[in-house]
């Protein structure tokens, strides 16, 4: 430990020194009945998880999964298993991804990624499912794909492309073709990767056509697999329909034709596990230059957490009414349930400090209730100290909104939250945020939310997400409409206005789910709260694998 | 540099030349040390950075590998003493052990032969002219003939005349070679000239004597030792009777189920013996015993130390290096016949390099892993080897002997299996699976050894596949081992990679390994190498799911055999600790690559298995599949037939084109100057025999096809 410290005299190990270690104290009250009350109703919650997440992992159907079998191809998450380094860690992103979104199922959204080490260094890999409607690009798996290279971008994560794709799934092409963040985004973000020096490499596993074919020509490197991996900007069908030549897919567009003749493809490989071998070579000749500075905190032996991580299922709020300590969390997901509190008596709805995790300094910044104006100056003063240091931040909402009200008005709450906003933007350090409770309004850009570009966001199954509660929603709907009405002459009865409020609360009920949210893709997944330490730990050695950045503010309202 | 050695300033001997090399050069040096005594190894150029090299004060070369251009060359070895200096020279065994002309070249040339006078060895080598002589003496002897004429036809006459069956012997060597039995008068010819060849190729004569056959041996014989003073005591006598392939692979000393006045009366025959050729220091008297009239008879004298003394130094409590040291000095024997003492008892188990199924055949390879058991007073491990040696074709493939000692035979051998069991060998195969079947055998328990235990029973020693139940026994016992395997290899797989990588990345490589909401799952595809007979490799598929603190769920399917939550912690180096169903046990695994494969060996208990799996992603380099554009060496057309081990074309029987019948010998191969013939595998016509005497072949190459007619 005193090394690190004695090598870099403005660690936050010298302040956390200073301010002696302050252990959280166990506050949680085992026996009463929220305590059981949330526990019941999270062990639902999970039970409910696990079963979405059993559903996606059998990937298209078992015919579907036979039939990719009976071509000696493995299944998406089998060819990570066996690229990344034998028994370590997948942090998989949004495995829920298009959940209930389109008529028919598209497991996963058709699409796996995630990070993990090959050769001692983090990819972010991007796994086409062929059996999910034939590996096709749904609008939710090019969200999806462009999702993981705007991680791998913001991480500098070289991208592993193990592609097996019929291309743009044309019944939808409006939705996936034209738009700026459409399909031809992922070539765009290849390129400007490339030349940032993010290696991009493709192994193509399956079939690689139209469009797709680019993502082998536009990679640094790429890989192909005789018999299964084809590339061509149109299949057989295709150019006998447009020149009248009859051609196979194999003479067309085959791993000779493109090893040998056409140079699209770099590497021959005689079999899938030997395209895998083959992709953990080119990962191990990388060579890159790490970035390393924002390593040099980051101890090797540190403490697990003083209380149980599982008891986290029974502190997740379930009836967001409910306050609780967010403390309670925090020391459950720090190195030795320590954490050095930040201006602890001042704002006190917003709990800041310093602590570890896996070793990994953090800055953390939690909800404990309304965000005033105190804690609103309060937030900010510590993003700006965090960004000064280099520290990483970690944002557990639970945040229904900030204050509102006349004297909270005159008070200017609007430009101390515009401060806390402003401090979010521009900070340059890695950031992560979970939801752990709800996410509301305002509250959700001030801790982060998905629009200021967290390197991670994950939901609790508890979690839910909106402009505003459904009840308030429904009020001011109701409001508005019976205003209408009014206007238009048209009596509303009691019986009405509360059938058409249900319904406000109805949709605001459904749609603020975590499911609702994962399945667009508005987080990086779903997690069970019990893994919340580890999925942090993963996901910031993953955020320092770049070098630190200084961040520049705009002009903050005094 | 060093003095010469002719100019001795004291008669006792300061210096020892060992003119042998593994196991026992090892053993020699070792009591050569502890008498302050300093020793000289010689060594060819095989044996460059062997144990015996590096455990010698001082070595020299003699020259290349083959033995008779470096072991068996005497003025080299002549050479190297007189270079450094050593006053006597101890033959070892084998090699130039028992030959005359050698123990004359050296008291010629004024170096100490440690081992008895030339005229003795001579003697005795001469196996027709030892009989006279022993029977001259009154040592009784088998029937048979020893006669100079060696006509095929008056040969076939006196075998007649004996009585069938009959047995084959040349005149000169051991060790079983070139011996033959023949059960009828119509196979005695071919058998006559088999043995004839093998002789000559071997001992450089091929004088051949006859002798009854006699059908329920044992093979029992006496240690004998005398001093250059006339006196000559035996030190009770070991039981060799397993053997296989005519050479011995257990024994033990006393013999089992005699009684004392039998012991006396063969220790009385073996004095005599030696004391007719005037013998002195360390010999065996080795007899015949008919096991149905309770007669024995002389077979031959070995004069020299034999590979199974240990066995009897630790009845005796002595050290009989020491005492041929002594004896060569000069100093009369320390004992008198009635102050040897017979004190509990003791078994040899010889560890080789051989492929069991294959017929006991000699094997080479190279010991990626190698660990005896640990010594004590009464263990011992001799072994001229380490891991990482090579065991090659150029000698004796014995990796090691096991000699334990117990308060009586029963307690001896819960030793000795306990030490099988837990003798660890790796990168070739090995007998020590079958040892221990031998020594857990209910007959061998008794004491019912005989020289055809291993024929005998058969049956149980060996599993066969058309026996379902055993075979199934031995699949559920493998699907064991492969599951254990399985977590262990996880384990150290996983250990591997947290080590590699730096503290900011541990995150990554943490227990278990990470998956969001969902365990970590893999499937592990191994390959079971059955070792019995016919075996062959079996695909055992286990699937494995990371629980967290170092817990394995194995599941594994095509056996009755249940799902395993193992636990595994590994212990050091290759040794873990390992629980499952409240069971807990140490278990080792080796790892290694061969042959494009990586190879597992597990030890669990008294099991141990070897597995192979198809290289892992991390270890195939990108070239790999460069090379598999050869042809696979697993698919040869029907018809061939492959070398069944490493080596030397001694004979090509038939010309390339000649139609065969079904098991025509086709060719001679042979290895540690055993001959075997191979036999065409069905009727018809050979092709693609392009293969000549002298040429070396390797362990499954390609020999010839018989093509369909």
């Amino acid at each position: 430990r005193s090394i690190s410290r004695r090598s870099h005299p403005n660690s936050p190990g010298k302040l956390t020194r200073q301010l002696c270690s302050s252990i959280l104290p166990d506050t949680l009250d085992r026996s009463s009945d929220s305590y059981a009350r949330n526990s019941d109703a999270m062990e639902g919650l999970i039970s409910q998880l696990h079963s979405h997440i059993q559903q996606v992992m059998n990937g298209g159907g078992a015919e579907a999964v036979k039939r990719n079998r009976s071509r000696n191809k493995l299944l998406p998450r089998e060819r990570i298993d066996r690229l990344i380094d034998p028994g370590s860690s997948f942090l998989e992103l949004s495995q829920l991804a298009g959940h209930e979104l389109y008529d028919d199922a598209l497991p996963s959204g058709g699409i796996i990624t995630g990070i993990g080490p090959v050769h001692g260094k983090l990819c972010m890999f991007v796994a086409n499912d062929p059996t999910a409607k034939g590996g096709t690009y749904y609008p939710i798996t090019i969200k999806k794909h462009l999702r993981a290279q705007e991680i791998a971008a913001q991480c500098r994560l070289p991208c592993m492309y193990l592609v097996d794709s019929g291309g743009a799934f044309l019944p939808k092409q409006a939705e996936v073709f034209p738009d700026k963040e459409n399909f031809g985004r992922i070539f765009y973000n290849q390129a400007l990767m490339s030349a940032e020096g993010i290696p991009q490499i493709a192994l193509v596993l399956g079939s690689c056509t139209a469009g797709g074919a680019y993502i082998p020509a536009m990679a640094d490197e790429s890989v192909m697999v005789k018999g299964n991996g084809t590339i061509f900007l149109a299949g057989p069908p295709l150019v006998k329909a447009a020149t009248g030549e009859e051609v196979s897919a194999e003479d067309l567009g085959g791993a000779s034709v493109h090893c040998r003749t056409s140079g699209v493809s770099d590497y021959f490989a005689q079999d899938e596990l030997h395209a895998l071998s083959i992709g953990r070579n080119i990962v191990k000749n990388l060579h890159m230059a790490g970035n390393l500075e924002g390593h040099q905190h980051t101890l090797s032996d540190f403490k697990e957490p003083l209380y149980d991580v599982e008891e986290l299922r029974s502190i997740a709020p379930t009836d967001l009414k409910q306050s609780f300590d967010i403390r309670s969390i925090i020391s459950r997901i720090v190195d030795g349930s320590e954490f050095d509190e930040f201006k602890k008596l001042y704002g006190t709805t917003l709990v800041t400090g310093f602590a570890r995790i896996f070793g990994q300094p953090v800055g953390i910044i939690g909800n404990n209730g309304i965000l005033f104006n105190e804690s609103a100056l309060k937030g900010a003063h510590f993003i700006e100290i965090c960004t000064q240091r280099n520290i990483p931040l970690i944002f557990l909402q639970n945040i229904t909104g900030f204050m509102v009200g006349s004297k909270s008005e005159a008070n200017g709450i609007a430009k101390s939250g515009a401060k806390m906003v402003m401090a979010v933007s521009c900070a340059k350090v890695p950031k992560i945020t979970v939801v752990v409770g709800g996410s509301f309004g305002a509250g959700n850009y001030a801790m982060c939310g998905r629009a200021y570009s967290p390197n991670f966001m994950f939901f609790w199954p508890n979690a839910r997400i909106s402009v505003m509660g459904g009840a308030q929603a429904a009020g001011v709907l109701a409001q508005i409409e019976r205003a209408n009405k009014k206007k238009a002459g048209i009596q509303w009865s009691k019986q009405e206005e509360d059938k058409f409020k249900a319904e406000v609360v109805e949709a605001y009920e459904r749609e603020g789910s975590a499911y609702y949210s994962t399945a667009r893709l508005w987080d990086d997944g779903v997690i069970d709260p019990a893994y919340t330490r580890k999925v942090l730990g993963l996901c910031l050695a993953a955020s320092l694998n770049r070098k630190p950045e200084s961040t520049k503010y705009g002009v903050f309202r005094m | 540099d060093a003095p010469n050695s002719r100019n001795r300033t004291s008669e006792r001997i300061e210096k020892i030349l060992i003119a042998n090399r593994g196991e026992i050069a090892c053993r020699i040096i070792r009591t050569a040390k502890r008498l302050g005594i300093r020793t000289v190894a010689v060594y060819s150029d095989a044996d460059e950075s062997s144990l015996h090299v590096k455990s010698a004060d001082e070595a020299v070369r003699i020259g290349p590998p083959p033995a008779r251009l470096s072991y068996l060359r005497a003025p080299s070895i002549i050479e190297a003493a007189s270079r450094t200096g050593a006053q006597a020279i101890h033959p070892g065994y084998g090699f130039l052990s028992e030959s005359a002309d050698f123990a004359q070249l050296c008291e010629d040339e004024g170096f100490t032969f440690i081992g008895p006078p030339a005229s003795a060895i001579r003697e005795m080598g001469d196996k027709s002219a030892s009989k006279r002589i022993m029977g001259a003496a009154g040592v009784p002897l088998v029937p048979g003939y020893h006669g100079h004429e060696q006509d095929i036809d008056l040969m076939k006459l006196q075998a007649d005349k004996i009585g069938y069956p009959v047995l084959i012997k040349p005149t000169h060597g051991g060790g079983g070679k070139g011996m033959r039995i023949v059960q009828s008068p119509n196979d005695f010819a071919d058998s006559f000239i088999g043995a004839q060849r093998e002789a000559a190729a071997s001992f450089g004569v091929n004088t051949i004597l006859l002798e009854k056959y006699i059908t329920k041996p044992r093979h029992i014989e006496v240690q004998i030792f005398g001093d250059k003073h006339g006196n000559v005591i035996h030190l009770n006598e070991r039981d060799c009777s397993v053997q296989r392939r005519h050479q011995k692979i257990i024994e033990e000393a006393p013999a089992p189920n005699i009684d004392s006045n039998f012991r006396s009366h063969l220790g009385q025959a073996a004095v005599s013996a030696a004391k007719a050729v005037s013998y002195h220091n360390a010999g065996t008297v080795e007899f015949i015993v008919d096991t149905l009239s309770g007669q024995f008879y002389f077979m031959e004298m070995n004069t020299r130390l034999q590979v199974e003394h240990p066995v009897t130094e630790m009845i005796v409590g002595q050290d009989l290096v020491e005492w041929q040291i002594r004896v060569a000095n000069g100093e009369p024997l320390p004992f008198s016949q009635s102050e040897v003492p017979l004190s509990g008892h003791a078994f040899e188990a010889r560890i080789y390099a051989e492929n069991v199924p294959k017929g006991f055949l000699p094997a080479t390879g190279t010991l990626h892993h190698y660990r005896p058991v640990q010594v004590s007073s009464a263990v011992r491990v001799e072994t001229g080897v380490e891991q990482g040696d090579a065991v090659s074709m150029h000698y004796d493939p014995m990796i090691a002997k096991l000699v334990v000692w117990g308060e009586d035979r029963t307690g001896a051998l819960v030793k000795m299996k306990d030490c099988l069991s837990n003798f660890q060998v790796a990168g070739l195969p090995t007998n020590i699976d079958f040892l221990l079947k031998l020594a857990n055998h209910g007959a061998f328990e008794n004491g019912e050894v005989e020289t055809h235990f291993i024929e005998l029973h058969k049956d149980d020693l060996f599993i066969d596949q058309n026996d379902s139940l055993s075979t199934e026994q031995a699949y559920n016992a493998a699907i064991h081992g492969a599951s254990i395997a399985a977590a262990c290899l996880c384990e150290r797989e996983h250990a591997t990679m947290r080590e590699g990588f730096p503290g900011n990345l541990s995150v990554w490589y943490a227990d278990p390994p990470f998956r969001v909401n969902h365990c970590a799952k893999r499937t592990m595809e191994l390959e079971w190498e059955d070792e019995s007979i016919n075996g062959g490799s079996k695909p055992v598929s286990a699937d494995i799911t990371y629980l967290p603190k170092g817990k394995y769920l194995i599941e594994t399917e095509g056996s009755s055999f249940p799902d395993l939550k193992i636990n595994v912690v590994h212990l050091r180096d290759n040794d873990y600790r390992v629980e499952h169903g409240g069971l807990s046990t140490n278990v080792s695994i080796s790892v290694y690559q061969k042959d494009e494969m990586e190879h597992i060996h597990i030890w669990h208990g008294p099991g141990h298995h070897h597995f192979k799996r198809r290289k892992g992603l991390e270890l195939a380099e990108i070239d790999e599949f460069q090379q598999k554009t050869a042809p696979e060496a697993s698919s040869h057309p029907p018809g061939t037939v492959l070398a069944p081990m490493a080596g030397l074309v001694v004979k090509v029987l038939v010309k390339d084109g000649t139609k065969i019948e079904e098991g025509q010998p086709i060719l001679v191969l042979e290895a540690m100057k055993m001959e075997h013939v191979v036999k065409a595998s069905t009727s018809g016509r050979i092709s693609g025999l392009r293969l000549a005497a002298g040429q070396q072949v390797s362990d499954g190459a390609v020999l010839f096809t018989v093509k369909d007619e």
